[in-house]
């Protein structure tokens, strides 16, 4: 219904790019316990200790309170607690063994399983375009949030005392206010009036999402009707259903993979893909709650995306450079018998090769850390990770490749963004609903925000008018594009 | 009571089953959750094979198989309560003499004494498994002159009377928390998964519940464990063994052994009924697909057109409006039918049942809430005979009235008009409610009441009056109309309430402790008053944000007409072939408006956006609690799902320019 017009006489606005320098960010370097040396020793009797022992850490803290009070209790109980805490240690071991994964502190586990590359030492830790205007969120170093409207001067900063370590952050669909933020310990869904005037809204206005056992949360994902939020974490074999409204929560627990750690909605609502930290993800269908398990070869799903009408899943595996594809058939709301598809089709290959260019030769390709695809499926930006071998440099780069769904499904070559010379990017997002084409958001490493817009026609005016696509104003914040008239050719292959 | 032959087909064909279904499935969870008591009532770690064949031994006696059976019973019996107390809109007493009067029911004692009895059946089957000095009743001894004699064996008492001590108490706590509230929830899943899912929280509840209870029976046993051991004792004529310790003595009760077979019977016997609770929930809330529409004149009334205008079941209207909800979103074949036409003729009869009958619940919840806010507005005040029968009437007539005759609100007109009395006409879905919430329950019932139960930091000027005329000096704006009205309502005014007067001369343990609690409070606050007066103001204080719970009591059929229409009128974009859907656009979008504006104004009271506290561990459904913030939820979802669904197209749709103006505001997202 709603064709877009790509021949606009007056220029799209593209939103400004920020600039966070690393330095002016202060990261958060308190940890719980760090406090504790400022202050003197101070003599409790054992029920105190044992009762705030109990308080802060539970039954492992009793018990070691307990065993390092061997002059205070009697003999057989401080024994007795240090036997049970060497079994409690001794079972935890066998369960990180199981999983690996568990054995990591909750700032590194963030690191591992987040989206954005070398996330610790990110100055802008997540980017969330809101998904009907103009508006964006930026998550900083500093745990705070920033959000930018260009249609009003203020930018409000969000504050919480809960908001540590912010993994993910996404906002409302339906709906102008509600921002959803991944925390170390917590969720929190913040409303922010839009014609509020404030530059600080109080804590005050953010719920708090917690459940026993479901931290640190790595990802989030709204569901495209706006009526539920699913929240992942690795530590807990739950993903959380939400009911924000009424801060309740259905956890549907699979022990499988030892957790959950990233979430996609698929844009038509059907499906949610759910990978775990060993080599295995599942897909849910949303009505019934049930789930497909595919387990992978190689290593865990380090992301994935799904194409606008929600049929296919491209996805990629740790350790592997390819993007596979899945295929799902069913059209939503009949329940059908035949299952989706068998097996996962390699799409794309992106093991190492080596371009010539005018500046010499650039080795391009290797493990993937992220997938992104426009809203309209045409344009698939592919984060690489790149590496920093002795011998041959190969910088991370976002690779853009066109896509085509229909009649069948093509994937072509399309160019590379860069950053400007030392910089790599971190994150990515398309803006959802960019009038001309794609604009993709990326996060460089120096801490600056750019908008990368491609100007296409759409598939179904493509095909009508052929040939190039029109000549567009090269807009000055696009960073230099060492190749990027292939942005705007069409492959003839 | 229940009666097949009248009730509605639905009841007759589907909830009656699902019950069934649901003990059925209870009956057979037994015989497993039999061993696992078995196994751990035994346990003697020091003697593992003794432990297993004597359990083993055990389970295959005849004495097992015949608890079984007496359990069987005890687990129907419960089945057939829960069918018979369940409710879908809960009925939330807007204050604690309210709460009285529901358990002081008889329905609510018929209720308690059947569960004290099925808990001395369910404790006696555990005295038997448990066996030891569990085992009898009597047993022969010898008294002090070594004559030989039949004596009293005090373990099975305490056991049998803390069975029915559990049961009481389940009981209660099922009325004070709602228990027989069944909710739907918004995450569907199959029975098996949610079973599994919930099935960790029985078990958690029922220990922790079990503990308190025991806790609770043991005081009582300590003080009262005398009667009914001499009355034991004198019927059935045993000797008390005066060898033995009596058990109610603190050396007798720190029996380790004895504390921990009670607990585990108690947490046996909460287990069996919570599963069974549990499984009825499941069952009677799955989702039932009615047709839109049938091709043979004898189905019709199945149909959902016609069940969601009907009335009558409330549980009925729940399920087809869940159905409805989730027609929209998931099932194109069937919205097509709602979009289709009559055959001959023409007419869109199903989209406009549906839709009628969606905007006159929404119509019917804004009433609600204005009246709800006018009658707040005018602080409790207000409402003369006139709008007994009128909701509309402006609150400006009220100020009029005076003092005697707003404690004669004649209560039947009141009864008409509660927040749920469009579901409580029909007494099989919330039966409880009828004789003792309704008029308390009602945000607009007996203004004096009403008055009454002010909020206590507001220093209500009944206390003024009575007590320091200079605290009306204070907050003279609350109370603008002349003060003699209000002095002569004073005396008359526990009038409407069924009972106060003695109930509160004997007040109940727990009015007792809320009452310490609120004095605690009192002392920092501005009015000082008499003990009695105290008492009674405390009974009829309303319970913070009770009112706007009961206001939202019934609102999930709300959320789910919402969400109804809105993906209706979304599919309508690209699926309604006849345009059937834009001739009620502008209605749809009026009223999804106004009850917007009318939300909004209610979150503005005090206690309407506070959030009540999450009890996680807890066997009560306390969904409606934050009902109210997930229709606000919904509320602004639907009107944006239109929005951007329609895009620049909806300033084609006739509206008043006030409403245009709010529909632009969706538009630009600035809601």
């Amino acid at each position: 219904i709603f064709k877009h017009e790509v021949f606009d006489n007056q220029p799209f606005v593209i939103p400004l790019s920020l600039y966070f320098p690393r330095e002016s960010l202060k990261p958060h370097s308190r940890t719980e316990s760090s406090s504790k040396a400022a202050f003197l020793d101070h003599c409790e009797t054992l029920w105190m200790r044992s009762a705030a022992a109990w308080r802060d850490a539970g039954l492992t803290g009793l018990l070691n309170e307990i065993a390092n009070s061997s002059a205070e209790v009697p003999k057989w109980l401080s024994v007795s607690s240090g036997c049970v805490l060497a079994l409690l240690q001794r079972i935890s071991s066998f369960h990180g063994s199981l999983f690996p994964h568990l054995t990591l502190s909750s700032e590194d586990m963030i690191a591992e399983f987040s989206q954005v590359l070398k996330w610790s030492d990110c100055a802008v830790r997540a980017f969330a375009w809101h998904p009907h205007t103009d508006k964006f969120a930026v998550a900083l170093l500093d745990d705070s949030i920033k959000i930018y409207n260009p249609k009003s001067a203020t930018a409000p900063t969000l504050k919480h005392r809960l908001q540590r370590s912010v993994a993910a952050v996404q906002w409302k669909p339906l709906c102008a206010s509600a921002l959803a933020v991944a925390c170390q310990n917590c969720l929190l869904v913040w409303h922010v009036d839009p014609c509020s005037l404030s530059t600080r809204p109080s804590s005050g206005c953010a719920q708090v999402l917690s459940h026993p056992g479901h931290s640190p949360v790595t990802s989030i994902a709204w569901s495209p009707s706006g009526s539920f939020l699913v929240s992942a974490s690795p530590m807990d074999t739950n993903m959380m259903v939400w009911d924000v409204a009424a801060e309740s929560c259905v956890p549907l627990q699979r022990v499988g993979g030892g957790g959950v750690t990233f979430l996609s909605w698929s844009p038509d609502g059907s499906h949610v893909l759910a990978s775990t930290p060993a080599a295995l993800f599942r897909v849910w269908e949303t009505r019934m709650w049930t789930c497909e398990r595919w387990p992978c070869l190689k290593g865990r799903c380090q992301s994935g995306c799904w194409s606008p009408d929600g049929s296919r899943l491209l996805f990629t595996v740790q350790g592997e450079t390819v993007i596979y594809a899945l295929t799902f058939t069913d059209t939503p709301g009949i329940p059908s018998n035949t299952k989706g598809p068998k097996a996962a089709a390699v799409v794309a290959d992106l093991s190492e090769t080596t371009f010539n260019t005018p500046g010499g030769d650039i080795v391009v390709g290797g493990e993937i850390q992220s997938l992104a695809w426009d809203p309209r499926g045409e344009r698939l930006a592919v984060l690489l990770k790149g590496q920093e071998h002795f011998s041959l440099d190969r910088p991370a780069m976002i690779a853009v490749f066109k896509t085509r769904t229909s009649p069948i499904f093509e994937l072509l070559p399309c160019g590379f963004v860069q950053g400007e010379p030392g910089t790599e990017p971190r994150l990515m997002q398309f803006h959802p609903n960019f009038q001309h084409g794609a604009l993709l958001t990326v996060c460089w490493s120096n801490g600056r925000i750019t908008h990368v817009p491609f100007y296409f026609l759409s598939a179904g005016m493509a095909r009508h008018g052929l040939g190039g696509s029109p000549p567009q104003p090269r807009p000055e914040e696009r960073p230099a594009d060492y190749i990027n008239q292939t942005l705007y050719t069409e492959l003839t292959t | 009571m229940f009666s097949v032959e009248q009730s509605c087909w639905f009841i007759r064909k589907v909830i009656c089953w699902r019950a069934a279904a649901s003990v059925a499935w209870a009956v057979l969870l037994l015989p497993p959750s039999i061993a696992v008591f078995v196994i751990i009532s035994r346990v003697s770690l020091l003697h593992p094979i003794q432990w297993i064949s004597e359990c083993v031994s055990l389970l295959t006696s005849a004495t097992a198989i015949f608890s079984f059976i007496l359990l069987c019973g005890v687990v129907l019996i419960v089945g057939f309560l829960n069918l018979e107390y369940y409710t879908v809109i809960p009925s939330i007493a807007c204050s604690k003499i309210a709460l009285l009067g529901q358990l002081l029911h008889p329905r609510q004692f018929v209720s308690s004494l059947v569960h004290c009895i099925l808990g001395v059946i369910v404790a006696w089957c555990c005295a038997v498994t448990i066996g030891g000095r569990y085992q009898t009743l009597g047993y022969p001894c010898t008294q002090a002159d070594g004559s030989p004699q039949l004596c009293l064996n005090e373990y099975q008492v305490i056991l049998l009377l803390a069975g029915a001590f559990v049961g009481y108490c389940h009981s209660v706590l099922g009325v004070i928390h709602n228990m027989n509230y069944v909710s739907f929830h918004t995450v569907q899943q199959y029975k098996y998964l949610r079973f599994k899912g919930s099935l960790p929280l029985v078990v958690k509840c029922s220990a922790i519940q079990a503990l308190y209870s025991v806790r609770n029976y043991l005081v009582v046993y300590f003080f009262l464990g005398y009667v009914p051991r001499t009355w034991i004792c004198k019927t059935l004529n045993l000797q008390l063994n005066s060898s033995l310790h009596p058990l109610d003595t603190i050396a007798g009760l720190l029996d380790f052994s004895l504390l921990y077979h009670l607990w585990i019977s108690g947490t046996f016997l909460l287990f069996t009924w919570y599963i069974t609770l549990l499984l009825f929930r499941i069952f009677v809330t799955e989702v039932y697909s009615f047709p839109v529409q049938s091709s043979f004149t004898e189905d019709v009334h199945q149909c959902l057109p016609k069940v969601l205008t009907g009335q009558q079941p409330a549980i009925l209207k729940f399920l087809a409006l869940h159905d409805l909800a989730l027609l929209s979103q998931h099932s194109p074949s069937r919205r097509s039918e709602v979009f289709s036409l009559s055959q001959p003729g023409g007419h869109p009869h199903n989209w406009n049942a549906i839709s009628q009958e969606c905007l006159s619940l929404l119509a019917d919840l804004t009433q609600r809430l204005v009246a709800h806010h006018d009658t707040v507005a005018t602080n409790g005040r207000a409402k003369s005979l006139s709008t007994g029968s009128d909701k509309k009437s402006l609150s400006s007539e009220s100020s009029v009235t005076s003092g005697t005759e707003d404690v004669m609100t004649p209560r039947p007109s009141v009864l008409i008009k509660t927040p749920a009395s469009v579901f409580l006409r029909s007494s099989v879905g919330s039966p409880l409610t009828v004789p003792f919430t309704p008029d308390l329950d009602s945000p607009f019932s007996s203004p004096a009441l009403r008055r009454l139960a002010g909020p206590v930091e507001q220093c209500s000027p009944w206390h003024g009056t009575v007590q320091s005329p200079h605290i009306m000096r204070r907050g003279p704006k609350l109370w603008s109309t002349s003060t003699d009205s209000q002095a002569n309502s004073l005396p008359s005014s526990p009038a409407p309430v069924p009972s106060p007067t003695p109930a509160a001369s004997k007040p109940s343990l727990l009015a007792q402790f809320l009452q310490n609690r609120k004095e605690q409070v009192l002392q920092s606050d501005c009015c000082p008053e008499p003990e009695l007066l105290d008492q009674i103001r405390l009974l009829i204080d309303s319970l913070p944000e009770a009112s706007s719970q009961a206001l939202f009591a019934d609102t999930q059929s709300h959320i789910w007409a919402l969400e109804g229409l809105s993906y209706l009128v979304k599919a309508s974009f690209s699926e309604d072939q006849f345009g059937v859907v834009q001739t009620t656009l502008p209605s749809i979008l009026s009223s999804m408006l106004v009850l917007q504006e009318a939300v909004d104004r209610h979150f503005k009271l005090p206690h309407a956006s506070s959030k009540p506290v999450r009890s996680t561990s807890s066997m009560e459904d306390s969904s409606y609690k934050t009902l109210r913030f997930a229709l606000r939820a919904t509320l602004k979802t639907a009107i944006y799902r239109i929005t951007t669904t329609f895009g620049e197209h909806l300033n084609a749709v006739q509206m008043s320019a006030e409403h245009q103006k709010r529909l632009q505001q969706f538009l630009e997202y600035k809601e």
